[in-house]
């Protein structure tokens, strides 16, 4: 057996370690390190609580807006606010914005770069791969960096700026869409709409969110032009669906609410395909592995207390479970439990991998652009955007969110009108967990187990494929 | 400082960092950042979130810049120097070397022609810098407004410059570029930098000028609550008269800007924003916001405001505690209301 470590680890945000053990050509165990660790819990400890407004989302530059929701979700119960109607609609479209930008920035800057490879020089395919994804040189970047740019023009208008805004408050957001800007915001819709059916799908939005078995994706990618098809040929070639196998269980808290509840259901999706309601009020925290000291289990009594000299620990990071287990969050887990048909027949075929992750990604961006088009038309331009009255109590509150990433939680303990504690549990926290106090490995630690490394040892394309395709946020893992 | 191949050579590194900046500047270039770079002259050798080479592949690249075996001319670093525990640098490991980013750091700026601390975090610690700094937080060059950091108060790149300091969080993509660009051109030089390593043609400017509230601030025709026309700089905070930069001359994502959104400017762009409390609230003495303009006596301040007031028009005194237009601009002229 020897022991390979993969590191610095690019092309995510932020930086990861990756350590291998490899036995006869495969991964037969890892650990996964989040080697860095700011502090942000104990930056916020003894704030007054509306700083977290300031602090919070300045934890991640990629899913700025999920951080600063969970916050103001989390003081809105301390404040006692219900947000105006307009202003959630306002948040909705500036984070489904993100959300959608972020995922096309993992699919064309972050991950669809490896097919171009050198190590893949000898397949029929690399030419064509190469010519559109090779890092920084390829030609689809080209189109889909103006394209996010475009995109992002929503949070000039919504939010001022991007990343880190003070417009998303609990009471709604600070600025009032005026009939103009509506039409702008359209226009911007209309943009991307156009990007995705032109240039990553070569269908329109309707007819790709059809789809609703994997024989019709088979069909409908067959002779198709654009990025989503040519990914799918690709992954295909390289059976992608064989690798990065999940842990099984996926979880979602949730998101976009309006009128009619959250467009994406919360809950929690059993590798059996049950379904069941989230029960959050199970979520742990373990910090065996971890350069942590011991607090408490629960978020909403822990804290954080760096101890960088901490035998057995390998991450920053600890280890959340829900009732104990380890769970998959992300795209992925957010379709499978809102039921999308696609990627609901899709898990049954052959659950949560490499392949499988990526698809659910780009249905749910097309999902999203038909989601930001109702929104804006729901604006009632005459209405308020923000609601202002609301007290400040001391308690203990919850903001429990999606970022693009998957689940994100903030839990916040007022005393005192002062922050007394605050612990942040991220997507990636979940996905890239280390191990906890029974030895049970985090998601992408047993998704790494079994993968063929061949003689490449460290340099194995294969890593990075299932890492990437967790689309980790490491700077929100240890924060 | 163009090398054989005429291209300058730029090394991007992030440390104790969101990934905001990157996230920034990703919005540059009408056909994309890379695009731009090339356009300019500039080879990213390498860049943690976009370039091909992972693992050891990026690893060898770093040694072989440490060993002058490959040329340097643009260092720059986004997010502050972790130096704890105990100047260790362990809170921030480059993964896969065994080494911090704060020794790789040490190691590599004495290399470069140039060193750029883009953000307020490599410029001074920003956010990490917070509270008790748990990771000990510090600039490139400055801890806060103290100048020192990591590399100290005497470092000079191989071209004698101080490091620049791109503050911002996140700056402005162009605020970036630009400062880069001068910077291969020859035409950012250290008396282009202002105290505290700013370029000047930032610098020079407030975050104030060009606001669209700017008729509500001649009136101090506040805004009284999150989401009102008005001035913010009565009651809800705004440092934009105090703190640099050209915000509000430039769009932000297409044609934003914090004050144009509808809330205060944090002063992100100065040393130390971190260490404030009640972003969104003035601060007052006596009923007089704490923070005036630094540069103007603050009784004739006091005496110009009350003139202002007593001289408002309904219009601007309507529409600034409303979160639309109320009373729109009549042909005949607003006359001031009693």
């Amino acid at each position: 057996m020897t022991r390979i470590t993969v590191g610095p680890f690019n092309r995510v945000e932020g930086d990861l370690e990756v350590r291998l053990d490899i036995e006869s050509g495969r991964v037969a165990r890892a650990e996964v390190t989040a080697p860095l660790y700011r502090g942000f819990e104990q930056i916020l400890e003894g704030r007054p609580p509306l700083d977290a407004l300031v602090i919070a989302p300045r934890i991640c530059g990629i899913c700025s807006v999920s951080q600063s929701i969970a916050a103001a979700s989390a003081l809105r119960q301390a404040m006692g606010v219900v947000p105006a109607p307009n202003g959630v609609l306002a948040t909705n479209i500036a984070h489904a914005a993100e959300n959608a930008a972020d995922h096309l920035t993992h699919f064309y800057i972050f991950f669809m770069p490896d097919f171009a490879r050198e190590a893949y020089a000898a397949h029929p395919w690399h030419g064509a791969a190469a010519e559109r994804f090779t890092a920084t040189k390829g030609s689809a970047a080209r189109e889909a960096l103006p394209a996010r740019a475009r995109l992002l023009e929503i949070m000039g208008l919504i939010a001022g700026k991007w990343p880190h805004s003070l417009a998303f408050q609990p009471g709604g957001t600070t600025r009032a869409i005026e009939l103009g800007e509506r039409i702008r915001l359209n226009a911007i819709a209309g943009s991307f709409r156009g990007f995705l059916e032109r240039v990553v799908f070569a269908d329109t939005l309707e007819n790709v969110l059809a789809l609703s078995t994997p024989s019709e994706l088979d069909r409908w990618r067959d002779g198709r032009a654009g990025d989503f098809a040519h990914f799918l040929r690709l992954a295909d070639a390289l059976a992608l669906a064989d690798l990065g196998k999940g842990p099984g269980l996926l979880m979602s808290f949730g998101a976009y609410h309006d009128a009619d509840g959250a467009n994406f259901r919360a809950g929690l999706r059993a590798s059996d395909g049950m379904i069941s309601t989230l029960p959050s009020d199970l979520i742990t925290e373990d910090v065996s592995h971890a350069w942590m000291r011991e607090t408490s289990r629960d978020p909403a009594a822990s804290r954080s207390v760096p101890d960088a000299d901490k035998a057995d620990a390998y991450s920053w990071c600890k280890a959340p479970r829900l009732a104990g287990e380890p769970v998959e969050v992300g795209a992925i887990a957010r379709q499978a439990v809102d039921g999308e048909p696609l990627i609901t027949a899709l898990l049954a075929s052959d659950n949560s991998n490499v392949r499988n992750r990526v698809i659910a990604r780009l249905i749910e961006t097309a999902r999203l652009a038909l989601s930001i088009e109702g929104w804006i038309k729901a604006l009632r331009l005459s209405e308020p955007f923000c609601e202002t009255s609301g007290e400040m109590t001391d308690g203990r509150f919850v903001g429990l969110v999606e970022a693009a990433r998957g689940s994100l939680g903030h839990w916040l303990a007022v005393g005192g009108g002062r922050i007394e504690r605050y612990q942040i549990i991220a997507p990636t926290s979940w996905n890239f967990s280390p191990r906890d106090s029974d030895g049970v490995a985090g998601p992408l630690e047993q998704s790494l187990v079994g993968t063929e490394v061949g003689d490449a040892g460290a340099r194995a394309v294969s890593i990075q494929h299932v890492v990437r395709s967790f689309d980790p946020c490491m700077v929100c893992t240890a924060h | 400082m163009v090398g054989a191949e005429g291209m300058t050579r730029m090394l991007w590194l992030q440390g104790a960092s969101c990934g905001g900046c990157t996230m920034s500047i990703l919005e540059s270039g009408a056909s994309g950042w890379f695009d731009e770079l090339r356009q300019s002259g500039i080879d990213l050798v390498w860049h943690p979130s976009v370039s091909e080479e992972t693992g050891e592949e990026a690893a060898e690249l770093l040694e072989a810049i440490r060993d002058g075996r490959e040329r340097l001319d643009l260092l720059v670093l986004e997010g502050s120097v972790a130096r704890g525990p105990n100047l260790s640098g362990r809170f921030n490991m480059l993964a896969g070397t065994n080494r911090s980013i704060y020794h790789w750091l040490l190691d590599l700026a004495p290399l470069a022609d140039y060193v750029v601390a883009v953000g307020s975090c490599a410029a001074y610690g920003g956010i990490p810098a917070a509270g008790i700094n748990p990771t000990d937080a510090v600039g490139l060059q400055f801890e806060g407004s103290d100048v020192g950091g990591a590399l100290g108060a005497g470092f000079r790149s191989k071209r004698g410059l101080p490091v620049i300091n791109v503050a911002g969080c996140a700056p402005h993509p162009g605020w970036i570029m630009e400062s880069l660009l001068a910077l291969t051109t020859g035409d950012l030089t250290a008396d282009g930098l202002d105290a505290v390593g700013r370029p000047a043609f930032i610098a020079n400017h407030l975050a104030h000028h060009g606001c669209s509230r700017n008729e509500f601030y001649e009136f101090k025709a506040s805004a009284e609550a999150m989401s009102e026309r008005g001035c913010l700089m009565e009651h809800l905070g705004c440092r934009a008269t105090q703190a640099v930069g050209d915000c509000n001359q430039r769009s932000w994502n297409g044609g934003g800007s914090c004050t144009k959104g509808g809330y205060a400017c944090i002063a992100c762009t100065s040393p130390g924003f971190e260490s404030a409390q009640n972003y969104l609230q003035t601060a007052k003495l006596a009923g007089i916001p704490v923070g005036l303009p630094t540069d103007m006596p603050k009784a004739w301040f006091v005496a110009l405001a009350a003139l202002s007031k007593s001289a408002t028009p309904r219009r601007v005194r309507v529409n600034a505690t409303a979160d639309h237009v109320v009373v729109p601009p009549s042909r005949s002229g607003d006359k001031r209301s009693s």
